[in-house]
């Protein structure tokens, strides 16, 4: 097992993985900095994401990767909507209320999944799927690193926007300081909204990149939760970086544990991941504030 | 009773508060005055052990406290106040002064009464049943003092417990914290109702950026340079003088 | 305070002479809402009393369970003997989780999201570990008899399970009459203004958790008698915890009669639903709707009814939580 030709292929594996993975923790970081809310539907809504882009190709037969702007656009407006009618008017209180009003959504998102798509696992054949590249003494699945690249391409380009747009200087003004942005005259209340779709935005992206190589079902959302929140807490709350470096430690990890303990045990390094973490630095690697 | 001895506490690059000392006598009403941001809550909040000091000492009753936390602190028998109320919202008035009581009693109804007796001497014996969350601003300080009481302490650190207040809600205040000291309580207290202080304390303490810039007599502190300029700025003594 | 009395002691007299009447199958029914109330108080004095809200409470009720079972299939002792070790174990569990996690300060979402991490930890494990025969299961050896914590009928399951429920309110009760319990309430308002009256925080909670641990490891225990199998699917999977906050939260977390009343609401829910998937075709797969009326009544009671179904009856005496303080 620790022939270095596994390792190799291992960590290879896990850092595209893990590429995608930080588009997941961004969406979330992203929703934690400016709304501060901890968005326990993220996976489920992944989740949800993941079966529009198979049933995009089941149906109409259309190519994930041909659907990105579709999806992503179409995602956007969920989240916007989503975070317009339930989310945005219990965004005050108690930080355990909105955890607690996610966690519902999650609930309702995966039984309703359940309950139209059935229990069975769904994936998608991609003509180009069986292609494979050679690296070192690793071979790595085209799709795998076509998702990886595009997902770096489409990490920059949010970063990109944040830096520069004005709807991305506002989303900063008011991650930084709530009131003072609205006295600016910023819609803060929009502007809520608006990171709450980008978030799940980069869940529509994230879902295009994953369904070429991964599978869906409806506990795929649950999976997918721990992942998310493991990455940003570790990389800190409200961190891009973070999430970035974050998502890549915790691919590899998945990866190499799933190498060295098996499919199920490995699991079990994100989770202690996640509580080591919490124990010694809740503030995660580039997070200010706990 | 109490000894604090160069007390120091930063936060970040901001030092809140410069090799402050203090002492106060068993029975005594002492004061603690300065201009806003100048430290005083912090170093309250040293005392009773809410936060650690990067140097120096606290003696409670010749026992060092320094570094210890603030629940043993007020088993010990000094209690703190909020400047800003922590009211427990959800729960009345008497369940409210009933935690203080709990504090050297385990039974439910010895707490009761109690916190009943407390509450008459704040003057809070008709809002027994109230929620804490409905009370006004008065309301609010009152239950701080009296939850405080509730605890039997020997020495209350009041802080800003007027803030807020009218003219006849000051008035009723220093009668009881009068009365609290009648009843063998020491009492420090931060204040910027000047009436008060000057009223009830025998003696101040002037803070300024977390320094101690002067103590003495209310009234010497009135007539000190350095605390005029504190609160007035710079060169304001000796404007006032000419 | 007579009136609650008078209620109190009718109701008892409902529920005892209740399954003398009805069909075995409502008998299970009325069996199952009360050890849904009795684990649901368990997370009752934690998360609405102290205001602890955990999302892994499972890991407690798995913890019973298993060491229960392991108890007697593996060494062979006694169910009844197992119970209290089950329960020790699950108080052992709390008790750690507890102090590992408020000594590093957690509070809030994190220790909602830590607990459900250590529960995720458990099930993994359980998964994997020879002892617990992995994914497999065990298997309890089916011997109705008394003695081995197994009954033939269900009117005996019934009274057990009232029993536990009984117990448990008479804990919940004795919280709100007793010193611990108003420490507790006061750690749930306001930490700070807790500390500064003189509660040590961080005992009281290692406390309220280990008590909470235990209590729960019992009702696994007990489940894993009735239904002589578990899993880690059953034991510590994520839906008993969202089941056991759920109850209390609807019900009214922080009230002695929360978790039950919250018990009964989502058990006239799942019959509801049950009907609806008998005159439905489509709804051919009943857990799964239950699940969606659970997670809609999650988010209709933190949004519009934070102190749950207890508030409507206005009762200013006894302790509510303040959800939306």
């Amino acid at each position: 097992m620790l022939d270095p030709a596994f390792l190799l292929a291992g960590v290879l594996n896990g850092l595209l993985a893990g590429g995608i993975y930080v588009l997941v923790a961004v969406g979330l970081t992203l929703i934690y900095g400016v709304l501060h809310i901890i968005n326990f539907a993220h996976g489920s809504l992944l989740m949800l994401a993941m079966y529009a882009v198979f049933y995009l190709w089941r149906l109409i037969g259309i190519d994930p990767y041909a659907a990105l702007p579709a999806v992503v656009a179409g995602a956007f407006g969920f989240g916007f909507v989503l975070y317009r009618l339930l989310i945005g008017r219990y965004n005050h209180g108690r930080d355990e209320n909105i955890l607690l009003i996610t966690l519902g959504l999650s609930i309702v998102i995966d039984n309703i999944a359940l309950l139209f798509f059935g229990g069975d696992t769904q994936t998608i054949d991609v003509p180009y799927a069986g292609t494979f590249v050679e690296i070192g003494a690793a071979f790595l699945p085209l799709p795998k690193i076509i998702s990886f690249g595009a997902s770096l391409v489409l990490c920059a380009a949010l970063g990109l926007y944040m830096a520069k747009s004005d709807m991305g200087k506002a989303i900063r003004a008011v991650a930084r300081e709530r009131q003072g942005a609205r006295l600016v005259g910023i819609d803060v209340e929009n502007v809520f909204a608006v990171s709450y779709g980008i978030g799940i935005a980069c869940l529509g992206a994230a879902a295009c990149l994953l369904m070429p190589t991964y599978y869906v079902t409806p506990s795929s959302g649950h999976a997918f939760v721990l992942v998310a929140f493991t990455i940003v807490v570790l990389g800190g709350m409200g961190s891009f970086a973070g999430a970035a470096v974050g998502g890549f430690i915790i691919g590899i990890t998945e990866s190499l544990g799933g190498l060295f303990l098996g499919e199920q045990l490995g699991q079990i390094g994100i989770s202690l991941i996640f509580i080591l973490i919490l124990l010694l630095k809740p503030t995660g690697l580039f997070g200010s504030k706990a | 009773m109490l000894e604090v001895r160069d007390i120091s506490k930063s936060f970040g690059g901001l030092k809140a508060v410069d090799r402050a000392s203090l002492d106060v006598a068993p029975g005594e009403i002492v004061g603690l005055i300065g201009p806003n941001g100048a430290g005083k809550t912090t170093l309250f909040a040293t005392i009773a052990g809410f936060h650690r000091p990067d140097a120096g000492t606290v003696s409670f009753e010749s026992k060092p406290i320094t570094g210890l936390p603030p629940h043993r602190i007020c088993a010990a028998g000094m209690v703190r106040t909020f400047q800003i109320t922590q009211p427990f919202a959800g729960i009345s008035v008497r369940e409210n002064i009933m935690v203080g009581a709990y504090l050297h009693t385990a039974d439910r109804r010895l707490a009761a009464r109690e916190a009943e007796a407390v509450a008459s001497l704040v003057g809070m014996k008709d809002q027994l049943d109230q929620r804490g969350a409905d009370l006004t601003v008065a309301g609010r300080k009152r239950l701080e003092l009296a939850r405080a009481l509730a605890t039997g302490p020997r020495l209350l650190l009041l802080d800003e417990v007027m803030a807020g207040l009218n003219p006849t809600e000051i008035v009723e205040i220093v009668g009881v914290i009068r009365n609290i000291r009648a009843s063998g309580v020491t009492i420090l207290l931060i204040e910027h109702v000047m009436q008060a202080v000057t009223s009830l304390a025998e003696r101040v303490y002037v803070l300024n950026q977390g320094r101690m810039i002067a103590e003495g007599t209310p009234a010497s502190i009135a007539d000190n340079e350095l605390v005029i300029e504190a609160y007035l700025g710079h060169g304001a003594a000796r404007v006032l003088r000419a | 305070m007579n009136r609650t009395a008078l209620l109190c002691g009718l109701g008892l007299a409902v529920t005892i002479a209740y399954p003398l009447l009805v069909p075995n199958y409502l008998v299970t029914i009325g069996m199952l809402v009360f050890f849904t109330a009795f684990i649901g108080q368990s997370w009752n004095i934690a998360g609405g009393f102290a205001g602890q809200t955990s999302f892994g409470h499972v890991v407690f009720f798995g913890t019973g369970a298993y060491t229960s079972t392991i108890l007697q299939v593996t060494y062979g002792w006694n169910p009844w003997l197992a119970w209290p070790v089950a329960m020790a174990a699950g108080g052992a569990v709390g008790w750690m989780i507890a102090v590992l996690s408020f000594r590093a300060g957690l509070r809030g979402s994190y220790f909602a999201l830590i607990t459900l991490a250590f529960a995720e930890v458990f099930r993994i494990l359980a998964n994997s570990v020879p002892f617990t025969k992995g994914g497999l299961g065990m298997l309890i050896k089916a011997d109705p008899r008394p003695i081995n914590f197994q009954f033939k009928d269900p009117i005996w399951v019934y009274y057990l399970a009232l029993l536990l429920c009984i117990v448990s309110l008479l804990i919940a009760w004795q919280l709100t009459r007793s010193r611990f319990g108003a420490r507790l309430v006061a750690i749930r308002e306001n930490e700070d203004a807790a500390r500064a009256l003189g509660i040590d925080v961080f005992a009281e909670k290692v406390k309220v958790l280990t008590l909470s641990g235990a209590m729960c490891a019992a009702g696994g225990t007990f489940y894993a008698q009735k239904y002589l199998y578990i899993d880690p699917g059953i034991a510590f999977g994520v839906d008993k915890s969202v089941e056991m906050l759920l109850v209390s939260m609807v019900g009214g977390a922080g009230t002695i009669f929360g978790p039950l009343i919250g018990s009964f609401t989502l058990m006239g829910i799942n019959e509801v639903t049950r009907w609806l998937a008998s005159v439905v075709p489509a709804l051919k797969n009943v857990q799964p709707l239950s699940l969606v009326v659970y997670g809609v009544m999650l988010i209709l009671i933190v949004a519009r009814l934070p102190d749950g179904l207890m508030s409507l009856f206005r009762r200013p005496t006894i302790k509510a939580n303040s959800r939306h303080a």
